[in-house]
């Protein structure tokens, strides 16, 4: 079923490499104008996943439709952006050069090409650096570089592998800003990532890659519903020493001054407060404890090899 | 523009723009031009200089009276009254360059001579001196023989053998020393234009590789494009390059002349008698081998040479760049990865020496054959007329191996170059290229 309002749909896609899987039955569609997290620790397959998105790798098996038609790698990559987790730039060319070149295989004509970069230097507070070479940039410095780069032909689809890592508090928003901009300007943004919190700020729907499989597909609101533990945080006017044991909720712990309670199956939030009210204690505050990402990511790669030793073949 | 044209573009313009390649390719033709004027000017500095030759001739081997040749600027005094004891201490302050002593003796056993001069004595002049007191000697043992020296001359003989090359339907000289030259010139210059060339792509390679642009770069192009691009790039360098360093050879050789004026007067001028042997022999060889240049099939040996170039360029920059793409960032793991590559190349150059001194012998004949070695080899055959047959099917040896092995090195690369901080086994390379797809 192709779904125009989404601008990538794969399915059942395989990559191996000689004995490994690196890609496993995956299949997930993205919706045009999200931005779209993609979780995994390290060698989950994340990277492959992304170059076969970008049309560096073929998939062995699966398909993959973009913009609703079959993906051709020849003709599409012009509408895609991608920044690989390993930087590069050729750090002996000026700086408006290499971003000229660059602009210019990604099929712009030298004056529109021109214009963008113009557009994008004087946006980023990069027109000074016109001459300069690449070597003789900051690393933040190039960060910014390549993300303008990357964003310059006005891709409808934007591949972000790791964009803050390496990246100062003030050019990390910078980014962030920038990428929600895009977002709101109608293109679609995959940002791949093992770093959580920054996901939670940003994403709209999120996949979790683990071991080359899927393992969770949902929007961030939905999958911390789907996780949470029924924990309630409740305040009191005078904190009580201990709660009795009851049949509503069992006491799991405190946190400063407030309880954290479970509340047992059957019952409702509001079942506790009428049983704390019965016994006549006065609570000021009451809130629902949602799972972080960072902890459901935890709890289900738990147990597996955080990093996954990637390699392409192994050794016989 | 194509994707292609964008990145020849790129890796030419890039390389043309350095500051090191402005440097090479101005100096070297003027440091081989420079070389060249050296030479001339060393050979002939004995001729600037006026001498000015004592002669204490105790022997009486000239009888009073030398002829000087007809370039030979020296002056000869015969001293009377002296011994050697006496003037060695006096030429120089009589205004003497050189004071030549020739003790008496018996008709067939000459004394030891001596030259004195204040500093030692240039060769050329030396060995003129030589002469003149050879033929001296000779004319007087002639003599002594009853021999009329005269007729001596015209019983003695002094012939060269000419070669005619009978090949073609038309006659040609043939001038084996300046064949030999051509020969080995062509293919040590082919040789030396696949190993810079080659392992400049292969340096760009791997520039691309650690820099991790490379992953940059194949998101917006086939890695066979990228490749394809370097390598041509690259090779617009070198054929710029040598058509810069053809251009000001050419104009600054002109110059040559302007500077030693009575060397290249001389040239037309035919045998001398008693010049100085610099002149003479300059002379003779480069009359030579201009001579010896026309006789060459001088359309054939370009074509061939910028056919072989192109040819043997392609194909080897194809390997090192599949090279490149493997290496991580050690270098010396570069240099044992590199080494199977360097293998076929120098044994090139090893049969292309063996080619000059025997060029119909069946390793030449192999080696030209031989895509991997023809490049070099055949340049080391070709002046000395290789059967049209085996050019041809040489030739399209070598198209056939660019093909294959731009295939094969293309699938190398296409994995390699996205493959990082890992090192690589050769059996590993063989399953990229076995691998489908």
């Amino acid at each position: 079923m192709t779904n125009m309002e989404n601008i990538l749909e794969v399915k059942n896609l395989k990559k191996n490499f000689a004995t490994q899987k690196a890609v496993d039955n995956v299949s997930f569609d993205i919706s045009r104008g999200s931005v779209f997290g993609m979780l995994g620790p390290n060698g989950a397959g994340k990277t492959t996943l992304l170059r076969m998105i970008t049309g560096i790798f073929y998939p062995d098996d699966g398909t993959i439709l973009f913009e609703g038609k079959k993906f051709d790698p020849l003709n599409d990559i012009v509408r895609i952006g991608y920044m690989p987790e390993e930087r590069g730039l050729y750090k002996k060319m000026k700086i408006g050069e290499q971003a000229l070149y660059l602009a210019r295989l990604k099929g712009l004509s030298k004056s529109e090409a021109m214009d963008k970069i113009r557009y994008w230097f004087e946006r980023m507070e990069m027109q000074s650096w016109w001459n300069k070479k690449v070597q003789d940039l900051s690393k933040g410095m190039s960060q910014k570089l390549q993300f303008v780069t990357t964003i310059l032909h006005e891709p409808s689809l934007v591949i972000l592998d790791e964009p803050f890592s390496g990246l100062d508090p003030v050019n990390a928003n910078l980014i962030k800003d920038e990428i929600f901009n895009l977002a709101k300007k109608g293109s679609t943004i995959i940002f791949s990532t093992h770093r959580m919190e920054q996901v939670e700020e940003i994403c709209d729907h999120i996949i979790l890659i683990n071991k080359g499989e899927k393992i969770l597909d949902g929007s961030v609101k939905r999958v911390k519903q789907d996780f949470k533990e029924n924990l309630f945080q409740v305040g009191f006017e005078r904190k009580p020493d201990t709660l009795p044991d009851n049949t509503v909720f069992e006491t799991v712990g405190t946190r400063g001054e407030h309880f954290v309670l479970k509340i047992r199956e059957g019952y409702k939030p509001h079942d506790v407060l009428q049983y704390l009210i019965a016994q006549s204690h006065e609570v000021i505050s009451f809130n629902e404890m949602l799972p972080s990402l960072n902890d459901i990511f935890i709890k289900l790669v738990e147990g597996t090899p955080l990093a996954r030793q990637f390699q392409y073949i192994e050794k016989a | 523009m194509g994707k292609i044209g964008l990145i020849i573009e790129r890796e030419y313009l890039t390389r043309v723009k350095r500051k090191s390649f402005l440097l090479t390719t101005i100096l070297v033709p003027i440091v081989i031009i420079a070389f060249y004027a050296i030479i001339i000017a060393v050979s002939i500095s004995g001729d600037s200089k006026v001498q000015k030759i004592a002669i204490l001739d105790n022997a009486g081997l000239f009888d009073g009276k030398i002829e000087p040749g007809k370039d030979d600027k020296s002056g000869y005094t015969f001293i009377q009254n002296e011994t050697e004891e006496s003037f060695k201490t006096k030429y120089n302050r009589e205004g003497y360059n050189i004071f030549l002593y020739i003790p008496e003796f018996s008709d067939s056993q000459p004394g030891p001579m001596k030259i004195h001069s204040q500093a030692a004595v240039n060769l050329f002049v030396k060995t003129a001196l030589e002469r003149k007191i050879n033929a001296a000697i000779e004319r007087k043992r002639l003599i002594a023989a009853d021999i009329d020296p005269d007729i001596y001359q015209k019983i003695k003989s002094d012939i060269r053998i000419e070669n005619i090359v009978d090949a073609g339907g038309k006659e040609k000289k043939s001038n084996t020393w300046i064949t030999y030259m051509v020969s080995f010139a062509g293919g040590i210059l082919i040789y030396m234009i696949l190993l810079i060339y080659g392992t400049m792509v292969m340096r760009g390679v791997m520039e691309e590789k650690t820099n991790r642009i490379a992953e940059v770069i194949v998101s917006s192009a086939k890695p066979f494009q990228l490749m394809l691009g370097k390598i041509v790039g690259i090779g617009a360098v070198g054929l710029t390059q040598f058509a810069i360093w053809i251009v000001l050879m050419s104009l600054l050789q002109l110059f040559i002349p302007l500077l030693f004026p009575q060397f290249f007067q001389q040239l037309p001028s035919g045998d001398q008698v008693g010049a100085a042997m610099a002149t003479q022999a300059g002379n003779s060889g480069i009359a030579s081998a201009i001579e010896g240049l026309r006789s060459l099939p001088v359309g054939l040996i370009l074509f061939c040479f910028i056919f072989y170039f192109i040819g043997g360029y392609l194909l080897y920059a194809a390997l090192f760049a599949a090279i490149g793409s493997v290496v991580s960032e050690d270098q010396q793991e570069a240099q044992q990865l590199v080494f199977p590559v360097m293998m076929p190349l120098i044994l090139g150059f090893v049969i292309m020496m063996k080619a000059v001194n025997a060029p119909d012998s069946s390793l030449a004949i192999f080696g030209s054959m031989f895509p991997l070695t023809s490049p070099i080899v055949m340049m080391g055959r070709i002046t000395y007329g290789v059967p049209w047959w085996q050019i041809a099917i040489s030739m399209a040896l070598l198209v056939l191996a660019f093909l294959f092995f731009t295939w094969l090195t293309a699938k190398i690369y296409r994995t390699g170059i996205l493959l990082y901080g890992k090192k690589v086994s050769w059996k590993e390379i063989w399953k990229w290229v076995v691998r489908k797809g």
